[in-house]
């Protein structure tokens, strides 16, 4: 128990430091293997893609294809977004008389109203055009033959100077103070329709992009099975000395990320041009509408997320492929 | 290092190639393994190396019991091993050089000593200077050295051999038989499948020798 010698103990911590340098040495060289053999994966990789071009190329193509359509419809919902947040200038505010002032009653309010600072333009609608405007404009038109009556009050439209939010709450307020006005209501409905027809469509930009996600896990599995299956012995031998199914299974991933990382390269280059191409005809028809509207592009944000995700999507097509086939290759 | 108690082996075609057997080989010991074509020694081997899995029986091997052995432990079992296969199982596509390297590779051993173990387990098989021919350029006796090569480069604890010399001239077939001793001697215990009566008599090793299956083996009750 005690016949350890005295002076061992006076040299333990130096022993205990050695050791822990030794360790941090060893774990440093592990480090360093570990990337060694990463970029050696890597290399023969790169090997591999160059070797069969064709396969490879395609499917690197059929990726670019499938990311950029869901990237292209995304973009356009961007810049249709942008287009419209300039439209809520174009406010208006409808003012629903009451019923019983008479026509020229509601020609004078009119006049009246154009003299305020905070509107520039006022536009009187007797009850008949207002519903002549209902019939035509929203459908129900039969709905409203069934009544006796006209229900509809006349209308005076007006368009404030500013349409931001904080101008226009007070003039609302100041206008649904006047006597002869029952309702004064500001009309963006068909905005709100509009951002509702691009939630729609943003929606089935991503479920377009996870069908063609799914697509290019297809895509990627398929050539990593074929890969797989052209490198049996060599599956087979690794088993044999000792390599571990994640060893064996590194080029494979190796072989997807890559495809993945060109074929989102390829997709960002297709979406770009894309852009590029309808860029001229967009600007001429927005110069036509007095506009100077520009396409936006991908922007470096939006690029980076297609070229992580698509380089994810070939990391993962070639994980369920590989981890599926691995096991079924046994040396015999 | 190995021992196999009452093991048997029926393929899943019903043929049944070993029946009933046991033996012990102990660390350090060398042996060899001969046997009719198709009496199983090749069987024997891919028993002991967990390719097969033992139908009936026990088979430790190197501290771990095969018949319940995990398929993630495998790897790191066959590395303590060193597999010379009777049909060399290189890779056609690879130079010689990376075919000898791959049981290095395979457990994360550094760049630089890859290079000298692996210039090192081809001088001993006399192929020095063909790193970099492809294997298919080889004749089939520098092909067999070749998987020699890389069964010892990572210097096993244990080597199989199925007919290591099959394909070699006697001189040659003389020399690996030699390099296998000297290995022995260095503390590598070594199991050879072989039909050259007269290279195995020389050497006066215990034999393993199997006759339709079962073992006959005239050391095996003095050695236990
Ligand atoms: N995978 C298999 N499935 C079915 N039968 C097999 C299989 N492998 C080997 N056998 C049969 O088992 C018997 C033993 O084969 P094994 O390869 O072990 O013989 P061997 O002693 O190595 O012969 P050789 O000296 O010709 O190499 C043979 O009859 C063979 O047909
Ligand atoms: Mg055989």
């Amino acid at each position: 128990m005690n016949s350890e010698p005295r002076h061992n103990y006076r040299h333990k911590p130096e022993h205990v430091v050695s050791h822990m340098e030794v360790n941090k040495t060893r774990v440093e060289g592990r480090v360093k293997i570990y990337f060694q053999r990463h970029l050696q994966v890597l290399m023969s990789c790169l090997g591999q893609l160059y070797r069969a071009p064709i396969s490879n190329l395609l499917t690197v193509l059929v990726i670019a294809i499938s990311l950029s359509l869901p990237a292209l419809l995304l973009v356009a919902l961007d810049n249709a977004r942008s287009l419209i947040v300039g439209w809520d200038d174009n406010a208006e505010i409808s003012l629903f008389l009451d019923p019983s002032l008479t026509h020229s009653d509601g020609e004078r309010v009119k006049e009246q109203l154009l003299g305020w600072r905070e509107l520039s333009s006022a536009r009187y609608l007797s009850a008949q055009q207002s519903l002549l405007d209902f019939k035509a404009y929203s459908g129900f038109g039969e709905v409203l033959e069934l009544l006796d009556e006209n229900p509809l009050p006349a209308v005076i439209v007006l368009t404030p100077r500013d349409s931001t939010p904080d101008a226009v709450a007070p003039l609302l307020e100041r206008l649904q103070q006047l006597p002869e006005v029952d309702l004064a209501q500001l009309d963006l409905e068909w905005l709100g329709k509009i951002y509702a027809m691009m939630n729609v469509a943003e929606r089935a930009a991503w479920v377009l992009g996870v069908l063609l996600a799914i697509a290019v896990l297809l895509i990627v599995g398929n050539t990593v099975r074929v890969s797989i299956q052209q490198r049996r012995t060599e599956i087979e031998v690794c088993k044999l000395v000792g390599g571990t199914n994640s060893f064996i299974r590194r080029p494979f991933l190796y072989m997807g990320i890559i495809q993945g990382a060109v074929g989102g390269m390829l997709a960002i280059i297709l979406v770009s041009s894309a852009l590029f191409l309808l860029n001229g005809p967009v600007v001429q028809l927005s110069t036509l509408y007095q506009s100077n509207f520009e396409l936006l592009g991908m922007g470096f944000l939006f690029s980076l997320l297609l070229l992580l995700s698509s380089m994810m999507l070939g990391w993962l097509g070639s994980l369920f492929t590989v981890s599926y086939y691995i096991r079924e290759i046994e040396p015999s | 290092m190995i021992r196999f108690n009452k093991a048997s082996k029926r393929y899943s075609g019903g043929f049944q190639a070993l029946e009933n057997i046991s033996f012990h080989l102990k660390k350090g010991e060398m042996s060899f393994l001969t046997g009719h074509s198709g009496a199983g020694k090749s069987t024997l081997l891919k028993l002991i190396s967990a390719i097969e899995p033992p139908t009936g029986g026990q088979v430790l091997v190197n501290g771990y019991d095969l018949n319940k052995i995990r398929a993630g432990k495998i790897p790191y079992f066959r590395r303590e091993i060193g597999i010379i296969f009777q049909d060399y199982k290189l890779l056609y596509d690879r130079t010689v050089f990376d075919n000898v390297a791959l049981p290095l590779i395979v457990s994360g051993t550094s760049f630089r000593d890859v290079g000298s173990r692996v210039r090192a387990a081809l001088g001993k098989v006399g192929l020095s200077g063909r790193e970099k021919a492809s294997p298919i350029v080889l004749s089939g006796g520098e092909q067999q050295r070749v998987s020699i090569a890389r069964a010892i480069v990572h210097h096993p604890p244990l080597l199989l051999a199925d007919e290591p010399t099959g394909n070699l001239d006697p001189d040659l077939a003389r020399d690996i038989m030699n390099l296998f001793s000297e290995m022995n001697q260095l503390g590598m215990t070594t199991l050879i499948a072989s039909h050259d009566w007269g290279l195995i008599g020389r050497m006066g090793k215990r034999i393993l020798h199997l006759e339709e299956g079962r073992l006959q083996d005239p050391d095996q009750e003095w050695q236990r």
